[in-house]
């Protein structure tokens, strides 16, 4: 059964807002670096959504798929930088808590 | 049109493992959930035709950044006995407001109903993705690379500092 295109549209808009909620959540109230790298993924899976689901709704799928390409690229380098400067943390606090970084000078 | 009835219990399952991933208290298993978010948002975009963007989420994003968040885990040392309790506590205490948070916005998003406008323009001259990756977004695609080449720079001196303080042979 197919379904109209403003539903699709309400209903995809409406998950992709509860799971930025979600995403914004775990990332202000984590305490956990790794965490907060998760809640970060999270939100680019919402953002991801949203622009496969434009792309879809507007007919432009194609520029929606490099687009999704672009930020899949931009998202792993980040993760990955991220991944390294949170071990380096680890290592120099013997924490991950986010509030020991307090203590860093310089 | 692929998409049919499965797409808002497929949305309804990527809410879930997104809070999933959130509220459970083991990192590992959290990142678990984040590669079945990954997974779910995978078979979304197979169903919206987009195959090449759904391998790429399948394949990089449920896999290598899984694997990412693993060895980052394995690598850091975690808290034990009393502190993980505590810690595990005050995480409960934080994170237990999520979910009510989720439906009263969800609940309010309900009963606004938001009318959203939908302006449709015609459809792209390009329609294959190789085309348009080629082609319409050359320029972006040298930007691409220069991402790639930050990412790769920045970890391998994160790396080279590393060894280089245990090592003791630079200042």
């Amino acid at each position: 059964m197919m379904l109209p295109v403003h539903y699709l549209f309400s209903t995809g808009v409406f998950f992709i807002i509860l799971l930025t909620v979600t995403a914004l959540y775990c990332i202000l109230f984590s305490r956990n670096l790794i965490r907060i790298l998760i809640g970060l993924e999270l939100l680019t899976k919402a953002v991801t959504l949203l622009i496969a689901l434009a792309g879809y709704i507007t007919g432009h799928m194609a520029l929606a798929q490099t687009m999704i390409i672009t930020l899949i690229v931009i998202e792993v380098v980040v993760i990955a930088v991220a991944a390294g400067i949170v071990i380096g943390a680890q290592r120099h606090n013997q924490s991950l808590d986010v509030r020991t970084l307090r203590n860093l000078k310089g | 049109m692929i998409i049919d009835v499965f797409y808002p219990v497929l949305l309804f399952l990527l809410l879930l493992a997104g809070i999933w991933t959130v509220m459970t208290l083991n990192l590992l298993k959290s990142a678990i959930g984040l590669a079945l978010t990954s997974a779910i948002l995978a078979l979304l975009l197979f169903r919206m035709d987009a195959p090449l963007a759904g391998v790429f989420e399948l394949s990089v994003c449920a896999g290598l950044i899984t694997v990412v968040f693993i060895s980052a885990i394995s690598l850091t040392k975690p808290l034990e006995g009393a502190e993980a309790q505590a810690r595990d506590r005050s995480r409960i205490k934080r994170f237990i407001y999520l979910p009510i948070i989720v439906a009263i916005v969800g609940g309010i998003l309900y009963a606004l109903h938001p009318h959203l406008d939908l302006f449709l323009p015609p459809d792209s001259l390009e329609t294959d993705v190789r085309q348009v990756l080629w082609n319409v977004r050359r320029l972006d695609l040298v930007g691409q690379i220069l991402i790639i080449l930050a990412g790769v720079f920045g970890v391998v001196i994160l790396f080279k500092d590393r060894a280089d303080t245990k090592g003791g042979t630079k200042s």
